[in-house]
């Protein structure tokens, strides 16, 4: 073939790839998880240092909360593990229930990964029991990513579309994006 | 260098002739100029490079795994990636490698076969090539940024859809699928046109040469199966990025409704990739025979059976899927009647060596090897269309070894021998033919070591798709047998990638008829003149070149692009039309069209915005020339 | 040509050679639908083998004869040839060989197609398989929910009984398959399929999934056990109790692991608190042959490497690592292996 032509392809090729280098850590699958942290638990917060729509108490920043935030194949477990431990028993398909909606902007022990992170893991007041040991942890966080998704917070090419089942809410590729707002307490549910 | 019709002008004018043409037709060496070439040879010969590039990559993958199986339990490739492997390579070869090749090899020598100057829609043409090429490389540097297909070139759903494939890999695959359907499709319907009106006057329906039949059925049966997989495709696509429910039984939709319409394409396909190779062997065999083809009125009966058979057995990919008993003996039926036009076809082409005179040439040798390896596959088929066997045997090793023989053995060796005999055509160069015996030889050895076994391995118990497997089955010695075997076919592509290589430079000089074929490809030089004629030849016969008897035709403009329209049925004169000049709004467009299905991926909304492009790429492609393209009045 | 011959040869000696193997053999029928398929097995191999061969031979003659034709004279005419008229009937005959061929073929395939829907069902064991990513839960079913139970990538059958296997799918398409009891057929979500065996030789036999289902198709297997009537009835006696209370401190504290740990919001151990739906019921794990749909065998060495890892041995399965220490992973398998 002509050299141009030869040149042209290659030229394609580097444009395609920096459009999706961009994107490519949203397809990488971890099927380990990252090894549990030594020493303090990072998300050692005890729920009594949470007051209900207590603002900026929470967990720190964790190092792993990247490792499942924006990843295709992470959100796609948890939506699969938020099935099967039965977070639809209590919070439906992100509506709500008898536990609060998990897809409005309403947020009462705060919506960063972390935070969700640390509600499953800790449990919090008026009913959401705490799933430590009880759910491995780097299954806590595809389920917190997951969750994150219903309420549009995760990048839109990671996100899952409809799942295999009756619909009950929407394709999480077409929630518009509800950035998360501490709930006043007055607001906090039965 | 005046074209072999006529031999009696004078040298002087035909070449004052020659460079009139020439400077008509011509694509300049400037790099915009490449570009923007509307030249049925140069794009022809893109496609074919383009497309053995992509059967060296999907070939590299078909070793890694080979290597990977070679032994139970290996830790060479992880599942994960396996599981891409093999998806990539299934869709390599079928989308990116197979189809195209053939359309390639019916994209440079149609109109040369035709006698006409250009093809059908030359515009429509490099803009096929330059989607396929941005489909392909589309879904290549996926593969390599972890992004590839990872449910095999079939993906089916729910295992393909929204819930179980997350992330874009899948995406990225089922836009492949539109990238190539729309290159096909544009390939079929100038290749058609071709065919049915730029037919030299004089060559009947009943003289066309059986390559041009078999691209004929071919590109109608891509017309007919491949808007079936479009269909699936976006269905499927739908379903992932905006959720509809085509393929959720929950919601009333169904996932045997992406199995119709995928095997409703996907059988066709088989025979899409087929048919063309037996035009190749008949080209072939009548040439090395010195010996027009043996019933020819039964072979183009053939051709079309095979064209219409193979819309009525998409269901034996089927059978375990538990559909009503009666409706699967009827496919049944279906599956086996195939086999009577392949077996008349067989026949017909040893009929054909058995009268004639045969060249042991290397063409000759693969399609040799085609008859051997290809019956054997056949009778295979045959066994699958069995319902019984078929669910002992469906989708284990046995089905794995029956197609590699089919399409192997149907469609590559045939290609090759392709490659061997119109090499000189393209090139001007004779290909070695020691090399070409020790290609012939170690693929045709290797490719029976690799895939022979397979049978075995199948009918004791080995499913396919599968990234390792326990030891203690019986499967090992098998499995590292056709590793071996595999090794060798890549010897062999090697020395083809080197016989090429060498032969580009310094094989020996073709002439116009290295082979005294028959057909009017070889009434030109070697390689073809840009204008492919100075006068365009007038066919008395089927065996044109064989005759004694070359009248030629004039009237054609030789300062602007025109090409000969003839009828439909009796290739009489009909008009002189004008052929579209090099434009660069194709490639505009294919970017464009590239651009907005690339970005659907990502975002519905990409398909609204950027179609905008295309419509602009689309107004400046087809922006009215002056003077007026038809002149109506009769050709002299 | 010489070479096709002795590669068909080969062909045929390597077959007669692997049909004395396996465990997971189409080729060594122990059940009758299995047995069916074989008769069609060898009626293809004989017609076709005989297809195979005419051609071969007409092709070997066309060839030797153009060897010689090579010194003789040129053509004298490459269009029209003295030998087109007999070379015509030929032709024909071919044709009607061939529509011969495919008839005997084709009422062959359907004759017996036929008897595998007639099969026996009298007095049918019936038991509902369910596909899940990647492991096979098996449900014996009775009228008396009593004697319904629970087990996952093992089938005990009863030689000479027939058994009406009911499939379904949880996630993607799987399909079902003992190749030395019968053909496969596929488990799709949305829909049920059924598959009636007629086991015969006593022995156990190996299955596997036999449609791509994602990243662990190649490790979802099963095991069929084909038993004397007396002893499957023992074992199904056993698979109906719950299972036997941790008898020494070790598995006490196993039990406490698994019930108080992650093990139980997934795994259903009758007679015990875990009753998880979602992964395999492990209430006799003990008495089965393998663990991990075929990945490992069942025992010590097994389910330590297992819990220690269950992402090495197959990656990307929904048995999450759950990190725990050496003591409490001791005696969790103290507990998991007394569970016979």
């Amino acid at each position: 073939m002509s050299s141009p032509c030869r040149r042209l392809e290659r030229l394609a090729a580097a444009a395609l790839a920096a459009a999706l280098l961009a994107g490519c850590q949203r397809e990488t699958r971890d099927f380990h998880g990252p090894p549990p942290p030594s020493g303090p638990q990072a998300s050692g917060v005890s729920p009594s240092d949470l007051a209900a729509g207590g603002g900026p108490i929470g967990p720190p920043h964790d190092p792993r909360a990247a490792i499942y935030e924006d990843n295709a194949f992470h959100i796609g477990e948890g939506k699969r593990y938020y099935d099967w431990y039965n977070c639809y028993g209590c919070h439906a398909a992100g509506g709500g229930d008898i536990g609060p909606p998990l897809m409005d902007d309403q947020w009462i022990y705060g919506g960063s990964i972390e935070q969700i992170h640390a509600s499953i893991v800790e449990g919090r007041p008026n009913g959401m029991p705490s799933f430590r040991n009880k759910i491995p942890d780097d299954q806590v966080w595809e389920i917190a990513a997951y969750i994150r998704s219903m309420g549009g917070n995760v990048a839109k090419d990671a996100a899952p579309s409809r799942g295999d089942e009756l619909q009950s809410s929407l394709a999480k590729t077409q929630v518009k994006p509800t950035p998360a707002k501490p709930a006043a307490p007055t607001d906090q549910p039965r | 260098m005046s074209a072999a019709y006529p031999r009696e002008v004078g040298a002087k004018e035909a070449e004052a002739l020659h460079a009139q043409l020439d400077a008509t037709w011509r694509t300049g060496t400037g790099f915009w100029d490449r570009l923007a070439t509307v030249d049925h040879k140069i794009v022809g010969r893109r496609y074919i490079v383009t497309g053995f590039v992509f059967f060296v990559l999907a070939g590299i993958l078909a070793v890694l795994m080979r290597l990977q199986l070679a032994t139970p339990q290996s830790g060479l490739i992880s599942a994960d990636r396996y599981n891409q492997i093999f998806s990539m390579h299934g869709t390599t070869m079928m989308f990116l490698f197979a189809v195209p090749i053939m359309e390639a090899m019916g994209v440079y020598l149609v109109p040369l076969m035709c006698g006409t100057r250009n093809i059908a829609y030359p515009r429509l043409n490099a803009y096929s090539y330059w989607v396929y090429l941005f489909g392909g490389v589309m879904i290549w540097v996926a593969f390599l940024l972890n992004v590839g297909p990872e449910t095999g070139w079939f993906s089916y759903v729910p295992l393909a859809g929204p819930e179980f494939s997350p992330g874009k890999r899948t995406d990225f695959w089922a836009q492949m699928i539109t990238f190539t359907e729309v290159s096909a499709l544009a390939v079929a319907a100038e290749l058609i046109a071709t065919i049915l009106k730029q037919r030299a006057p004089g060559m009947t329906l009943a003289r066309m040469p059986l390559f041009l039949w078999s691209i004929l059925v071919t590109s109608v049966m891509i017309l007919f199966a491949m808007p079936a997989v479009m269909l699936a495709s976006s269905f499927l696509i739908s379903d992932r990025l905006i959720g509809t429910h085509f393929y959720n039984p929950a919601e009333g939709g169904d996932p045997l409704l992406w199995q119709h319409l995928f095997w409703f394409f996907g059988h066709p396909e088989v025979y899409i990739i087929f048919v063309p190779a037996l035009g190749m062997v008949s080209s072939i065999v009548a040439t090395f025979a010195q010996r027009t083809i043996f019933a020819y009125p039964a072979m183009v009966m053939a051709l079309i059976g095979n064209g219409l058979l193979a819309f009525g057995l998409w269901v034996h990919h089927m059978f375990a899927t538990g559909l009503p008993r009666l409706g699967n003996s009827f496919y049944t039926s279906a599956s086996m009647t195939i086999a009577l036009p392949a077996g008349v076809q067989i026949f017909c082409w040893i009929a054909t060596l058995w009268d004639g005179k045969p060249r042991f040439k290397a063409p000759l040798l693969f399609v040799l090897g085609f008859v051997v390896i290809f019956v054997l596959g056949g009778l295979t088929g045959v066994m699958l269309a069995s319902v019984p066997l078929d669910l002992q045997l469906h989708d284990t090793y046995f089905v794995v070894a029956h197609f590699h023989y089919v399409l192997i053995g149907g469609a590559v060796f045939p290609l090759f021998g392709g490659f061997y005999y119109w090499f000189p055509k393209i090139t001007g160069r004779m290909l070695s033919e020691k090399a070409g015996a020790w290609n012939f030889w170690l693929f045709f050895v290797g490719f029976n070591v690799a895939f022979f076994p397979m049978h075995i391995l199948g009918l004791i118990g080995m499913p396919r798709r599968v990234y390792t497997y326990p030891a203690g089955l019986g499967w090992e010695l098998w499995n590292r047998i056709s590793t071996l075997g595999g090794l060798v076919i890549v010897v062999s592509v090697l020395i083809f990638i080197g016989n090429v290589t060498v032969s580009l430079r310094r094989g020996a000089l073709a002439g116009d008829n290295p082979w005294d074929a028959a057909t009017l490809e070889w009434a030109t030089t070697s390689p073809p003149p840009s204008y492919n004629f100075a006068h365009i030849p007038v066919v008395t016969t089927r065996e044109a070149l064989w005759s004694e008897d070359r009248p030629v035709m004039e009237g054609l403009k030789s300062e602007s692009r025109e090409v000969l329209c003839t009828s439909v049925l009796d290739a009489e004169p009909d008009m002189r039309h004008a052929s579209p000049k090099p434009s660069l709004w194709p490639l505009f467009t294919a970017l464009a069209t590239s651009a907005m299905f690339i970005g659907s991926i990502f975002h519905e909304w990409a398909l609204v915005w950027g179609s905008l492009p295309i419509v602009v790429g689309l107004i400046g492609w087809l922006w009215p020339t002056t003077p007026p393209k038809r002149q109506l009045e009769a050709a002299t | 040509m010489r070479r096709a011959a002795a590669w068909l040869a080969m062909g045929m000696a390597g077959l007669a050679l692997a049909a004395c193997s396996g465990a997971q053999d189409s080729l060594n029928p122990a059940g009758d639908q299995a047995a069916h398929t074989q008769d069609v097995w060898r009626l293809m191999l004989i017609v076709c083998g005989a297809m195979y061969v005419l051609v071969m031979a007409f092709l070997g003659w066309a060839l030797w004869r153009a060897r010689r034709a090579l010194d003789g004279p040129p053509l004298e005419d490459a269009v029209k040839s003295s030998a087109d008229a007999p070379m015509r009937n030929a032709l024909v005959g071919w044709t009607a060989l061939i529509i011969l061929g495919l008839g005997v073929l084709a009422v062959g395939s359907f004759l017996v197609d036929r008897s595998l829907a007639r099969a026996d069902t009298k007095d049918a064991l019936h038991i509902k398989i369910t596909g899940n990513q990647w492991w096979w839960q098996v449900e014996y079913q009775d009228p008396d929910p009593s004697r319904q139970f629970t087990t996952a990538n093992e089938l005990h059958l009863p030689a000479n009984r027939p058994a009406i296997l009911e499939l379904a799918a949880q996630d993607v398409i799987h399909s079902f398959w003992i190749p030395n009891l019968a053909g496969k057929e596929d488990l799709i979500p949305g829909r049920t399929n059924w598959l009636t065996l007629n086991p015969r030789r006593i022995g156990v036999y190996r299955g596997q999934c036999a449609e791509f289902c994602g990243l662990q198709h190649a490790q979802m297997a099963l095991d069929a056990t084909v038993e004397d009537p007396q002893a499957f009835e023992a074992w199904r006696q056993a698979q109906l109790k719950p299972a036997p209370p941790p008898s020494n401190d070790a598995q006490v504290r196993g039990q406490g692991v698994f019930i108080n740990g992650a093990c139980g919001s997934c795994h259903e151990i009758a007679g015990s608190d875990a009753h998880g739906r979602t992964g395999p019921d492990l209430t006799h794990l003990a008495s089965r042959r393998k663990l991990a749909a075929g990945a490992l065998p069942v025992g010590r060495d097994g389910l330590i490497a297992w819990l220690h890892d269950p992402q090495a041995i197959k990656p990307g399965n929904h048995m999450p690592l759950v990190h725990m220490s050496d003591q409490d992973l001791n005696d969790l398998v103290a507990y998991l292996q007394s569970l016979s």
